[in-house]
């Protein structure tokens, strides 16, 4: 559904490539997790704690919230205000976050 | 000109417990708003629906506590049914946490006076730390015990209000932004309200605007020595339930976030807030549920309470302006319920219900002792 502007190659950025559960996503060194997802087409990241309705990224800057994940089994992270990484394992937020002590 | 029977100033929790009760028994209602320049200590708050503790010095506010307790859960679903709003009202009881041996025995002490003053109708159990662990198996290894009541529960207060302009407009109540109330003024039988935007005649008008009421009150021959006291209160990322039953300062939402307030400051007007404050919440919070250690906080606000001198409510019908009435307090979600089925057939012409007759101002002017 979104296309980079221009492709990986067609730049000096390194390329790196992480785990959204059981895939493997390649991205450029610089995107933020939310971008990365969108641009392999992954557009569900999330299921709401109320509803279990399935969530995208959406506003990209911090604000909606809507593009929680687990991040290196660290859960609720806003996917648009962190950088991929190489080797990072990102999961699926389901509903709220469970609390371990 | 718009006319109306009932005009109540201030569009918060009272006022709308109250516009709501009157609507729903057929009145012309128009609820007069500041708008957002107000205080608005109704989006500020916590969401308690809470009994214990309440009417140490005046029994009576524990009676009129419970009297609103035990109508809520209609209220809610009433409000439910006519809006489609839900506001999220539980009744699983309430804990008071205490973290000594003198802290368990001196609470029970106390509230074992309450229960005595109001002929046991106000019920308590003490808990201690393993009865506690049953009910909240997060509690923290340092809380020595707590008192647990029947009585208390919670609700959603921004869905509260929400319900009840809802259910206002529901009944043909109307919701006027009209800026702030500059003047009240007797016209023959009725009033006359001049605010920045609009002109309102009433036959009778209720003062609910919280801190406002300072002002307003002198208008109409009444008294309101209101003094604001700070809360702030923190709130977490949404989370799976791991609390099921409110404490004094703790409660999980509807939708998983933890609130954790409680701080009490005297700064004035000021409703920011202020990070050592902060901390002191968030450290006492973590020390009840050390799982809490592990959380986000994503917001964090200071609201102000509508306090009287000593604390407890001020309802009261003026003498020299017949059919002009203020109702102010703190407590706006735990007597919401007792404010729109009780308080506003009081200002409909109703009998005042017996339990708020010590709350006039009358209490805060300088007393004379008369020898027996």
């Amino acid at each position: 559904m979104f296309k980079r502007l221009s492709p990986p190659e067609a730049t000096n950025e390194a390329v790196v490539t992480f785990h959204f559960d059981e895939q493997t996503v390649t991205a450029r060194l610089g995107d933020t997790v939310a971008a990365a997802l969108l641009t392999s087409g992954i557009s569900i990241c999330r299921s709401t704690p109320v509803s279990n309705a399935p969530r995208a990224p959406y506003c990209m800057m911090g604000v909606c919230f809507e593009c929680l994940v687990e991040v290196d089994g660290n859960p609720n992270v806003q996917a648009c205000q962190v950088e991929v990484r190489d080797g990072m394992h990102v999961h699926t937020q389901q509903g709220a976050r469970r609390l371990t002590s | 000109m718009q006319q109306c029977d009932f005009a109540v100033i201030g569009g918060g929790l009272v006022g709308s417990a109250i516009a709501y009760g009157l609507a729903s028994q057929g009145h012309q209602v128009s609820i007069l708003d500041e708008g957002d320049v107000a205080y608005r200590a109704s989006r500020g708050n916590f969401g308690l629906v809470w009994v214990q503790g309440k009417g140490q010095e005046i029994p009576r506010y524990s009676q009129w506590s419970m009297r609103s307790a035990s109508k809520w859960s209609a209220l809610s679903q009433e409000l439910f049914e006519l809006t489609g709003v839900a506001t999220q009202h539980h009744n699983p009881g309430g804990v008071h946490l205490c973290y000594s041996e003198a802290e368990l025995a001196s609470r029970e002490v106390d509230l074992d006076a309450l229960s005595q003053a109001t002929d046991r109708q106000f019920s308590f159990k003490m808990l201690n730390h393993s009865q506690l662990h049953d009910l909240i198996p997060e509690i923290g290894e340092s809380v020595t015990g707590a008192s647990w009541s029947s009585w208390d529960g919670h609700a959603n207060p921004l869905y509260l209000l929400r319900a009840l302009h809802a259910g206002i407009r529901c009944h043909g109540g109307r919701f006027l932004a009209v800026g702030k109330v500059k003047e009240i003024r007797r016209n023959g039988e009725s009033y006359v309200i001049e605010s920045n935007h609009q002109t309102i005649t009433a036959d009778r008008v209720i003062l609910a605007a919280g801190l406002g009421n300072r002002e307003l009150a002198p208008q109409v021959g009444l008294d309101a020595p209101l003094i604001p006291n700070r809360g702030e209160i923190l709130v977490t990322e949404r989370m799976r339930p791991l609390l099921n039953l409110p404490t004094t300062y703790l409660r999980q939402t509807g939708e998983g976030s933890i609130l954790m307030g409680d701080s009490h400051e005297d700064v004035g007007f000021n409703d920011g807030t202020e990070t050592p404050v902060l901390a002191q919440i968030a450290k006492r919070a973590v020390r009840a549920l050390p799982a809490l250690a592990n959380t986000r906080v994503v917001r964090s606000w200071g609201a102000l309470r509508v306090m009287t001198p000593d604390g407890y409510p001020l309802y009261q019908a003026s003498e020299s302006h017949p059919g002009a009435f203020i109702a102010c307090c703190h407590s706006g979600v735990t007597l919401a319920a007792a404010h729109a089925k009780c308080l506003a057939p009081w200002f409909a012409g109703a009998e005042a219900p017996s339990e708020i007759t010590p709350f006039t101002a009358e209490r805060f002017h300088v007393q004379t002792s008369i020898p027996a």
